[in-house]
């Protein structure tokens, strides 16, 4: 059981859908990316979502390309989003937090190496956005070997022959992505993603959290009412982005997670 | 060096669409299950006389192949060494060797039902190859260019147009290949169900290293013809540039498990292979890594993130390399080197003088390595390079690196 497998037992129990929320680690710089990943759980976040930044982000739009050049600017590095996972830990032990981006500063730095540094700054899970399940031995296989959820995504391209594969070797939660397309791109109708996590849910007994063009309290509850949660990412990245002060990106998210909540 | 079958060389990639350890397919789930359904369309296609006898058809009256193997006769006569033979794939339709794949390519899209064609350019040649297929064959095509490159390659920008395609210029990262092809990615992730991404180079996830090869490959066989023609036997030297080494995969392929046939690669050194890293020599400069769903060797700094290369040649200007050359380069069948941009321009000026053709920058770096070392082999040495595009869509750098004004 990991901290995300905790959570969401906990949701359950008191019937309520989880908000994940996604920040780039380091952005704008890494005092301010942790003084705002640490208010995160206080506006009602459940799951944290941390960025690794990447120079080359193949599937994120604008907002989140800007994220990881700024944090990359600032001096990012893989082992400095690793500081704020550790510094994060010392004062919140239950918080799950996911890190997101693309596989090549973690082979860079070697899987073995990676995961084990991962582990022990406590990470819960992984979200590798370029490894599909064909490349599961480069990273999903040992990452649950070393007590890690290995979280995929689902797609809408991701049809019923192909969903057992995808299913196959993810733990933690399914990430389904609402739309074909880059991350801050068109927004999701609800009433498109319902029948879609309904096809996921009955493949697999992971909650299944919805991602992609969600952008107000309001689509957050749309969402997370077929859902079991919502994630939002570049709605909030693009106020760190605007220099929006850390207290106004929190007020914004606490409005997203009532929205989710209230589903 | 394989003496049987199995262990040849010619048999990758792997089910996995791996040479060795590189290659593969690192790519986001929303591409994946078309990545999969390219690669069943291309194995069907493979054994399909009727695709391959339209291809044979359109590579002899659109292209013009077979191109010629030229004697470089002056060229040779001036070095003092080996017999110098060019490839002349700058003569085929569009100047380069880049529509040999693009035929390809849309003939496959066009059998899987796909109306929107998208590619990424870098010297705009594989835009121009491209924007012309899709004209002949009245498909809507949109091709993503580096907002840098955009600036260098104003002539083929206009090509381009003039055959109806659009070009999207990129200014994400520092505007030029690399992020032309990330910008091409994220339009096919958006665009999956009708799109088609026609990649100009042995990269990519699998299927595309070996399907841009296997395409290409008709520059090595032509040459295998051509010199038992003219000699009577194999050449023994094969000489190619690479950016990301498709007219250099595609001369070296159907040679791979002859030995006497040695292979050399020739990357771009730009102001010189050092740890100012002014340069796009992958090989050289390089270490292994994953990018645009390939591993494969990449310039990276330490923490992997990827570093925008130099090359006076738009064409090189990659900080990758396709897969199966990592996978040569590792088990020593084929030799890279690197040519820095000075030299790549004084054997410009070498070829345009002594042999009266016009060379592109890219195969400039080819040629600059074969003067290096055709004088230290003999007479009878048979040595091929691949004069894979011509130069006038590089006149106007050539032109500002040697003072010349051409507005005046």
């Amino acid at each position: 059981m990991t901290r995300i497998d905790d959570t969401f037992t906990r949701l359950r129990a008191d019937g309520r859908k989880a908000f994940v929320s996604y920040i780039m680690g380091g952005d704008p710089d890494h005092a301010t990316a942790l003084e705002l990943m640490k208010g995160l759980p206080g506006a009602g976040v459940d799951i944290i979502e941390l960025g690794v930044p990447f120079t080359d982000p193949m599937a994120d739009g604008p907002t989140i390309q800007a994220a990881g050049q700024r944090a990359l600017a600032a001096g990012q590095t893989l082992e400095k989003t690793l500081d704020m996972v550790r510094a994060f830990r010392e004062g919140d032990t239950t918080t799950p937090i996911v890190l997101m981006g693309y596989y090549n500063p973690i082979y860079n730095r070697g899987v073995e190496q990676f995961l084990k540094d991962a582990v022990s700054a406590g990470v819960d899970g992984l979200i590798v956005v370029d490894l599909p399940p064909e490349e599961d031995d480069e990273l999903c296989i040992p990452a649950q070997a070393a007590g890690l959820n290995f979280i995929r995504l689902a797609t809408p391209t991701t049809d019923d022959r192909r969903l057992p594969a995808v299913l196959k070797n993810t733990s933690g939660f399914v990430y389904y992505v609402s739309i074909t397309g880059i991350t801050g791109a068109a927004a999701a109708q609800a009433g498109d993603v319902g029948p879609e996590v309904a096809r996921i849910k009955s493949a697999t007994d992971l909650p299944v959290i919805v991602g992609f063009g969600i952008n107000t309290p309001d689509s957050a509850a749309a969402i997370a009412a077929v859902a079991d949660g919502a994630v939002v990412g570049s709605a909030i990245v693009k106020m760190v982005g605007e220099g929006r002060p850390v207290p106004e990106v929190l007020a914004f998210v606490a409005g997203l997670a009532e929205g989710a909540h209230r589903a | 060096m394989p003496d049987d079958l199995i262990n040849s060389f010619m048999n990758g990639p792997d089910e996995k669409g791996r040479f060795g350890i590189f290659g593969g397919r690192f790519v986001s789930e929303t591409l994946m299950p078309l990545i999969l359904e390219l690669e069943a369309e291309y194995e069907r296609a493979k054994t399909d006389d009727s695709f391959w006898a339209q291809m044979d058809d359109l590579w002899t009256h659109y292209v013009g192949r077979p191109s010629p193997l030229y004697f470089a006769e002056r060229l040779t006569e001036d070095l003092g060494g080996a017999k110098i033979y060019m490839k002349r794939d700058e003569l085929n339709h569009t100047g380069a060797h880049k529509i040999n794949n693009v035929l390809g390519q849309i003939l496959l899209a066009m059998r899987m039902g796909k109306t929107r064609i998208i590619a990424e350019t870098g010297a705009g040649q594989h835009g121009v190859a491209t924007a012309t297929v899709c004209a002949r064959f009245g498909l809507k095509c949109i091709v993503y260019m580096g907002a840098h490159d955009v600036e260098r390659q104003k002539p083929n920008v206009f090509r381009m147009k003039l055959l109806g395609a659009e070009v999207v210029p990129v200014t994400s990262g520092r505007g030029t290949l690399k992020d032309a092809m990330n910008d091409a990615l994220r339009d096919w992730v958006t665009n999956v169900r009708d799109t088609f991404y026609c990649i100009g180079t042995v990269a990519g996830p699998h299927p595309y290293p070996a399907m841009v090869r296997d395409f290409q490959s008709i520059i090595g066989k032509e040459v295998r013809t051509q010199m038992m023609e003219r000699e009577g036997r194999l050449p023994d030297s094969l000489v190619a540039a690479i950016g990301g080494g498709s007219n250099a995969m595609g001369l070296f392929h159907p040679f791979l498990d002859d030995p006497s046939v040695r292979i050399i690669g020739v990357e771009a050194g730009g102001k010189g292979v050092d740890d100012r890293m002014e340069h796009c020599a992958s090989l050289t400069g390089g270490r292994p890594g994953v990018l645009h769903g390939n591993r494969t060797y990449l310039l990276q700094d330490a923490d992997g993130q990827i570093l925008e290369g130099h090359s006076i040649s738009a064409g090189l200007d990659y900080p990758g390399i396709g897969p199966e050359h990592s996978w040569l380069h590792e088990t020593g069948r084929a030799e890279y080197v690197s040519i820095t941009d000075d030299e790549a321009l004084a054997a410009f000026q070498r070829c345009c003088a002594l042999e009266g053709i016009i060379p592109a920058l890219e195969p400039s770096h080819a040629l600059a390595h074969v003067i290096k070392i055709a004088p230290t082999l003999p007479a009878d040495h048979l040595l091929v390079m691949n004069m894979c595009g011509r130069g006038d869509k590089d006149i106007f750098t050539v032109a500002r690196h040697l003072g010349f004004d051409m507005e005046g």
